[in-house]
C-alpha cells in the first residue's frame, strides 16, 4: 500500500446517451440500412455491449455516395468559401460545447484514458475545424492558384485509435475546400462518429454534405472502389493501404494514405535525461501505444543506456493502468481482443528472438482487454520486434555509438512516418532532422500535434500530408 | 596552505582562510567518490556543468500533467493533513514583534481551535532575533523553530557577519537554520565560494540544528542552474534544499520543485544520503499544496512524503488548508471569519 493512495476519481458516464442501436447517417438523416447487416460495438475496458450498429452493404454505400454527389452538385458548390467557413465554425463551436460528452464517449468506445480524450483528442478536434474554417474563404492564397476547385465526393476511411480526431482530420479540410464526404469510422469505434452526425444536424449542415456509414473492412472496400467517388483518403494499416492503392490504380481517383510506422526515438548522451524519459514514455505509452507515429524503437547512445534504462524503469513504476474513465488513469484498455492477440503474439516473438522483456508490476482488471507497459532490451535491428509495428504499449530498445550510426539505424526501416531526437545540442537537432527520413521529426518532445502542422510519412508510411496549408492540396483539383 | 589529502568517504576541512577564528571546527562528510569534485573551483564547475541538463518545455509539461491528477475524498483528506504537518508557518517582516510571533506560535500549535484532531505545523520560521520569543511560546510542543540567517534575504554581507548571524540564532535556541546562498557568487561562476560558505555555516550549527539551504531559484533563472545549485548544496552537507526566500518573484513553482526533487532523488541514489526539499513563497491554496504532494509522490517517492522530507514555507496557505479540511469533514465551506488570522 503506497503512502499516498489516490482514491478513485471517476468521470461520470451520465453525460452520454448511447442509443441501443443506430442507423446510417445519409442525406442529413439517420436511416435504416437497405442491405446492411448489424453488429455489436463493445466497451474494451469491460466487454459490455454498448450498442448495435450497421455494417453498410453495397446499396447503402450507393445511397451514401449518391447523397454526397447530389449535395456537391447542389447546395454545397453554390456556397461561397465564406459560407462554407461559417458551417465549419459552427461545427467547431458545437464540438467545444459538447466536449465533455464527446470525451467520455470516446473513452468508453475506444478504451483510452479520459484524461487524454479530454485534454488531447477533443480539443484538437475543435482546433482542426476552427483552423480549416479559416481557410475556406482563402483558398486563392494557399499557393494552388487563384481559384482552386474541389475534387467532388471524398471517400474517407479512418482507424480506431483516434476515432473523432481522425474524423476531424478528414472532414475539416475536405469541407473547407468545397468537397462533400462519405466517411466510414472503424468497426470497433463508431460511436463518436455517430455523435458527430448529430452535431451535423445540430449545425444545420446541408443534407448530404457529410454522410457517415458504419461497417467493417467490406464496407470500406466497397466505398473506396465506388466509381462515383473522386477522392480516397485512408488512415490505417500499411497492408490495407496497399490494397487501396492497387484498387484505385488506373482510375481518376486521387489518393492519400497515412499508414503505419516504427518510429525511432533517438536519445543522445547529452540529452536532458529526465525529460527524455518522459518523452519516451509519452512516445510509446500514450494512447496505449496505438499511435501510427509512436516512438516504438528507442535508440539510446550506448554510453548512457544503463542510466537511462534505470530511470525509465523507475518511471514506468508510477504509470497507472485501469479504468479509462478514472481521471488519474494513464494507461487504458487495448481497443479489441484482436489487437490484444496481436500484441501478445509479437511480445512472445520478442522473447523467442532473445530480447529481454520487462514490465512494472501491474494489476490487470479481470474483464476487458489489457496489456501492461512492456520494455524489451537487447533488441537488434534484425529482430521482428524492431521491424514490425506492434501497435501496443511495447517498447524495443536498441543502442548506437555515433550520430551517423543513429541515422543509419533510424532510417533502416520500410516505414518513415516520424522520429524523435533528444539532445541539448541545437546543431545536432538540425543535422538529425535533415538526415532522418521521416515526415515528422520531434526535437526534445514527442507526439505533439497541431492543425497548422502538416503530418504524413515517407516510404511505406504513406503519401500526402494532413494539416496545415499542405493538407489542402489533398482536397483540391491541383 | 597545503591541501590535505583526502580519500573517498573521509571527512575533510576546508582551508581556514575564509572562516572566522571563533568557530568550533566540525567537519563535513563528503560523499564517497566526490572528494575530487570539490578539490577546486574548476573541478566543481566541470562536475556541475556535466550534470544532465533540464529541458524547460519538458519539465514544465511534466509538472502540468501531474497537476491534472484528481485527488478527492480519502486521498484529499490524507493530503490535507500531511500538508498541514509539513507547513513551516512563517513571518519574516521588518515589523515583526514578539506579540506577532507569540500569536503565530499559538496558531502553529493549534491551527484549528474547533477541531483538536487537526495536526500542528512542522515549524515556525522567524528572523533570528525573535527566536527567544518563539522558544518560550513553543515550549513542549515539539514544533521546530526555524530561523533565517546569513543576511537573509539578500546574502550580501561579509562572511563573518553571516556566520555571526547564524551563531546567534542557534545560541538563542533555533533548531533549524534557513540560510541563503550567495547568488552573486553562483552566477559569477565562483561555485567553490558558494560551497565553502555552506560548509562554514553548517559547521557553525555543530550538528545540533539542521540546515536548509535557500537557492533563491527566481534569481538563478534557469532550471539547469537550479539543478546545479541543488547538487552543490547537497554536496556541501545541506539537510534541506529550499526554493526561495519568498521576497523575490517568481518563488516556488511546481516545475522548480520537480527539478529539485529529481536532484534529491538522484543524490540519494548516488550517495545514500536523503536531503529534503522545501518549497517557499507563492503557495497560497490547498489545491497548490496537494499538487506539490503529487509531484513528490510520483517523482521522489514515499520517503519524501513526510515533514522530514518536504516542507512548505507559507503563511496564508494554512488557512486554506484548514478551510478545505473543514469542508471535507462537514460538507460545506465556512467563511473566512471562522478561521483565525493568527
Amino acid at each position: 500500500m503506497p503512502t499516498f493512495d489516490y482514491a478513485p476519481a471517476p468521470e461520470s458516464r451520465s453525460i452520454v446517451d448511447i442509443q441501443p442501436s443506430y442507423g446510417l447517417f445519409i442525406g442529413g438523416e439517420m436511416v435504416d440500412p437497405i442491405d446492411g447487416t448489424r453488429f455489436k460495438s463493445v466497451n474494451p475496458a469491460t466487454e459490455e455491449v454498448l450498442s448495435e450498429v450497421v455494417a453498410a452493404g453495397p446499396q447503402d454505400v450507393d445511397r451514401a455516395v449518391d447523397a454526397a454527389r447530389a449535395a456537391y452538385a447542389g447546395a454545397w458548390s453554390r456556397l461561397s468559401g465564406r459560407d462554407r467557413g461559417k458551417y465549419l465554425y459552427r461545427l467547431a463551436r458545437i464540438v467545444q460545447e459538447r466536449s465533455r460528452e464527446l470525451a467520455v464517449l470516446e473513452s468508453i468506445d475506444n478504451g483510452k484514458p479520459i484524461r487524454e480524450s479530454r485534454d488531447v483528442d477533443v480539443p484538437l478536434v475543435a482546433a482542426h475545424f476552427f483552423y480549416y474554417a479559416g481557410w475556406a474563404d482563402k483558398l486563392g492564397y494557399a499557393g494552388f492558384g487563384p481559384d482552386p476547385r474541389p475534387l467532388g465526393v471524398a471517400a474517407q476511411v479512418i482507424p480506431w485509435n483516434f476515432p473523432l480526431l481522425m474524423l476531424a482530420w478528414k472532414i475539416a479540410p475536405a469541407l473547407a475546400c468545397g468537397n462533400t464526404v462519405v466517411l466510414k469510422p472503424a468497426e470497433t469505434t463508431p460511436l463518436t462518429a455517430l455523435a458527430f452526425a448529430d452535431i451535423c444536424q445540430q449545425a444545420d449542415l446541408p443534407p448530404g454534405v457529410v454522410n457517415i456509414i458504419t461497417g467493417a473492412g467490406d464496407t470500406g472496400r466497397t466505398l473506396v472502389e465506388h466509381p462515383g467517388v473522386d477522392k480516397v483518403a485512408f488512415t490505417g494499416s500499411t497492408e490495407v493501404g496497399r490494397q487501396i492503392a492497387r484498387s484505385v490504380a488506373g482510375t481518376r481517383k486521387k489518393v492519400t494514405l497515412e499508414l503505419g510506422g516504427k518510429a525511432a526515438n533517438v536519445v543522445f548522451d547529452d540529452a536532458p535525461l529526465d525529460q527524455a524519459i518522459e518523452g519516451i514514455v509519452n512516445g510509446i505509452f500514450f494512447n496505449q501505444g496505438h499511435v501510427c507515429c509512436a516512438g516504438s524503437r528507442l535508440l539510446v547512445q550506448e554510453s548512457v543506456a544503463d542510466e537511462l534504462l534505470a530511470g525509465l524503469k523507475r518511471r514506468l513504476g508510477t504509470l497507472r493502468l485501469g479504468d479509462p474513465l478514472d481521471k488519474n488513469t494513464d494507461i487504458g484498455a487495448i481497443n479489441s481482443a484482436e489487437q490484444l492477440d496481436k500484441i501478445r503474439m509479437l511480445s512472445e516473438v520478442g522473447e523467442t528472438e532473445g530480447a529481454e522483456r520487462w514490465s512494472p508490476p501491474c494489476e490487470l482488471p479481470e474483464r476487458g482487454f489489457w496489456f501492461p507497459p512492456t520494455v524489451f532490451t537487447g533488441v537488434s535491428q534484425s529482430h521482428r520486434i524492431a521491424r514490425e509495428e506492434i501497435f501496443g504499449p511495447v517498447l524495443s530498445v536498441l543502442t548506437f555509438r555515433t550520430p551517423t550510426e543513429a541515422i543509419e539505424k533510424a532510417n533502416n526501416t520500410p516505414y518513415g512516418l516520424s522520429a524523435g531526437v533528444w539532445t541539448d545540442k541545437g546543431s545536432r537537432i538540425l543535422w538529425m532532422a535533415q538526415q532522418l527520413r521521416a515526415g515528422v521529426v520531434w526535437a526534445n518532445t514527442f507526439n505533439r500535434f497541431d492543425p497548422t502542422s502538416p503530418f504524413g510519412g515517407y516510404k511505406e508510411s504513406g503519401y500526402g500530408r494532413e494539416g496545415g496549408r499542405h493538407g489542402l492540396g489533398a482536397y483540391l483539383d491541383v | 596552505m597545503p591541501q590535505p589529502q583526502v580519500s573517498p568517504g573521509r571527512t575533510r576541512r576546508r582551508p581556514a582562510a575564509a572562516l572566522a577564528s571563533s568557530l568550533k571546527p566540525v567537519t563535513v562528510t563528503i560523499p564517497a567518490g566526490f572528494a575530487d569534485v570539490t578539490a577546486s573551483n574548476d573541478t566543481l564547475r566541470r562536475f556541475l556543468h556535466g550534470l544532465p541538463g533540464v529541458d524547460q518545455v519538458g519539465a514544465e509539461a511534466r509538472a502540468a500533467m501531474l497537476a491534472t491528477r484528481s485527488i478527492k475524498t480519502t486521498a484529499k483528506a490524507f493530503a490535507l493533513d500531511l500538508a498541514i504537518r509539513m507547513v513551516d508557518l512563517t513571518t519574516l517582516e521588518g515589523q515583526d514583534t514578539p506579540g506577532k510571533v507569540r500569536a503565530l506560535c499559538a496558531k502553529g500549535r493549534q491551527p484549528d481551535p474547533t477541531d483538536p484532531s487537526c495536526p500542528p505545523v512542522a515549524a515556525i520560521c522567524v528572523y533570528g532575533d525573535l527566536v527567544p520569543t518563539a522558544v518560550e511560546a513553543l515550549a513542549g510542543s515539539g514544533i521546530h523553530i526555524a530561523a533565517v540567517a546569513t543576511a537573509f534575504p539578500s546574502g550580501r554581507a561579509p562572511l563573518d557577519v553571516k556566520l555571526a548571524d547564524t551563531k546567534a540564532a542557534v545560541a538563542a535556541g533555533a533548531d533549524e537554520i534557513d540560510m541563503v546562498i550567495d547568488r552573486g557568487a553562483f552566477l559569477a561562476g565562483r561555485y567553490l565560494d558558494v560551497y565553502d560558505e555552506i560548509v562554514a555555516t553548517s559547521e557553525v550549527l555543530g550538528g545540533d540544528a539542521h540546515l536548509k539551504v535557500i537557492l533563491e531559484t527566481g534569481e538563478l533563472a534557469t532550471y539547469d542552474n537550479v539543478r546545479r545549485a541543488s547538487w552543490l548544496a547537497m554536496l556541501a552537507g545541506g539537510d534541506f534544499i529550499k526554493t526561495s526566500t519568498g521576497k523575490v518573484s517568481p518563488a516556488a513553482t511546481l516545475p522548480v520543485a520537480l527539478v529539485m526533487l529529481e536532484a534529491a532523488r538522484d543524490f540519494r541514489n548516488q550517495t545514500g544520503r536523503q536531503v529534503g526539499v522545501k518549497a517557499a513563497g507563492g503557495i497560497r491554496t490547498a489545491k497548490d499544496a496537494v499538487r506539490y504532494l503529487v509531484v513528490i509522490n510520483e517523482v521522489a517517492g514515499d520517503d519524501w512524503l513526510s515533514p522530514d522530507g518536504f516542507r512548505f514555507g507559507a503563511s496564508s496557505l494554512l488557512n486554506d488548508l484548514l478551510m478545505q479540511r473543514q469542508k471535507l469533514a462537514t460538507g460545506h465551506y465556512a467563511g473566512p471569519d471562522y478561521f483565525t488570522l493568527d
